[in-house]
């Protein structure tokens, strides 16, 4: 099956670190993105995720498709939020310094330009992360990463399961696409909507009746296997933290308090260059 | 926490790939240029109904999650959220409306379309906008406008998607009484 995670296997430091080390450092990263509007901090992060993905090797044409996706939502986000608030910026920081007038209530203000600049500076921080995430972490250590950081592990085990049926799902979903389409059913855009959403039932019925019998097939077989009965399991691909781990989670840790504390001492979350 | 039984850990295994599966590839594409119709939705309304509550959550944010993640583009924690929530929802609702999937009639429809319709509205209206809102600090017309739209076409295809599935569902269980003397 084709790679759809997007992983890329490549030495680098960031490939060594653990996944579990990872999935903290993601989380805490997109919390500390995401409580604060503190222009600097954010400036600081969009730097230091940039530098971590030449670390990582990560060359941009290995990405380039997503770049692509995500410079187009981000572009459409901000003509979106200029079209429904063009003041909005003005209510957030008090003030109101016209540019120019376009019409009617498009007024052009620095505050809203300053407000844009803040959501692409919080876009452009996050996204990297989550780039380098997915395109540095094996998919087969999500599971035993979940279970390292606590979550239980039969949760972990319904992901591992998830990633495990993907393939199998999108093989049979194929088939039965292919034996309905032999059989006329049409999914193009030549028929109308409501044929098309009906030709898509004519599809998901069998592939989901057939996959709550795998679900009978494997919670059996598990159960056979006396799944469920300790407190603990351990895992193939689960790997120990090593110096490097907990530094990056220190690190990651560390921002996150920093971004909460500016938010709290600065009495707001909006970092305010008008007053 | 308590103990799930081995039967939801797998049905939340097979049904976040199933989600996934659908929602990643199963594209119809809509009158609406670049925006396609997701009939994932209809699928996790179903899964809730079944597999319960927690069951329902966990497809929705396990799925959720895996799309963002393979389309690369960063996890939307809002939204992804707002599917945990409607599957949750969804199979409270569920619960507390006694739906019956093995035996789906005209009524149990009736009920099932009420109570996704409700979920979508308070997922993508008050769910979804309020944490962007808290996360982003987008506007509030611009997340409301959005909102319409998913929750509009999310309501429409669980209509028709989930309400099939669950008619084709109940036909595959021997109902009660179904036996007759001859």
């Amino acid at each position: 099956m084709t790679n759809l995670f997007n992983y890329i296997d490549r030495p680098s430091p960031i490939h060594r670190l653990t996944g579990a080390c990872k999935l903290v450092c993601l989380i805490t990263w997109s919390l500390a993105a995401m409580t604060s509007f503190y222009t600097p901090l954010l400036c600081v992060l969009t730097v230091a995720a940039l530098i971590l993905f030449r670390v990582a090797r990560l060359r941009l044409k290995d990405i380039s498709f997503m770049v692509g996706i995500m410079l187009v939502y981000i572009l459409m986000n901000n003509v979106l939020i200029f079209l429904f608030s063009p003041t909005h910026g003005t209510t957030l920081y008090g003030t109101q310094t016209v540019l120019f007038r376009i019409a009617g209530p498009y007024v052009v203000t620095a505050e809203q330009l300053f407000y844009h600049f803040n959501v692409i500076l919080k876009n452009a921080c996050t996204i990297p992360i989550v780039l380098l995430f997915v395109c540095t972490t094996n998919p087969s250590e999500f599971a035993a990463s979940l279970n390292r950081i606590g979550v239980s592990y039969r949760v972990s085990y319904a992901v591992a399961l998830a990633l495990r049926y993907i393939p199998d799902i999108q093989r049979e979903f194929r088939d039965i696409s292919l034996a309905q389409q032999a059989r006329g059913t049409e999914m193009s855009k030549k028929a109308s909507l409501v044929s098309r959403l009906k030709a898509a039932s004519s599809i998901l019925i069998p592939l989901i009746l057939s996959s709550m019998e795998r679900i009978e097939t494997i919670s059996n077989a598990m159960e056979l296997r006396g799944f469920g009965k300790g407190k603990k399991r351990t895992w193939y691909s689960g790997r120990r933290f090593s110096k490097l781990d907990l530094l990056a989670m220190a690190v990651c840790v560390g921002l996150m308090l920093l971004s909460l504390a500016l938010t709290y001492f600065n009495g707001g979350r909006y970092y305010n260059p008008f007053v | 926490m308590k103990k799930f039984s081995v039967k939801t850990i797998v049905a939340i295994g097979i049904g976040a790939a199933l989600f996934f599966v659908l929602g990643r590839f199963v594209a119809i594409p809509s009158p609406v240029p670049n925006t396609s119709i997701s009939v994932q939705y209809g699928l996790l309304a179903f899964l809730s109904v079944v597999y319960g509550p927690v069951a329902g959550a966990l497809v929705g944010f396990i799925g959720h999650t895996l799309i963002d993640f393979s389309y690369g583009w960063g996890i939307w924690w809002s939204w992804v959220i707002a599917s945990a929530v409607f599957g949750l929802l969804m199979g409270l609702s569920a619960k507390v409306l006694k739906m019956d999937e093995a035996d789906m009639g005209k009524k149990g429809l009736i009920k099932f379309n009420l109570a996704q319709v409700v979920c979508h509205l308070i997922c993508w209206f008050a769910v979804a906008p309020v944490l962007d809102v808290y996360m982003m600090g987008e506007p509030w017309d611009k997340l409301l406008a959005q909102g319409l739209m998913a929750g509009v076409a999310n309501a429409v295809t669980t209509a028709i998607v989930g309400s099939l599935l669950c008619v084709a569902y109940a036909a595959t269980k021997t109902k009660a009484g179904s036996l007759t003397k001859e």
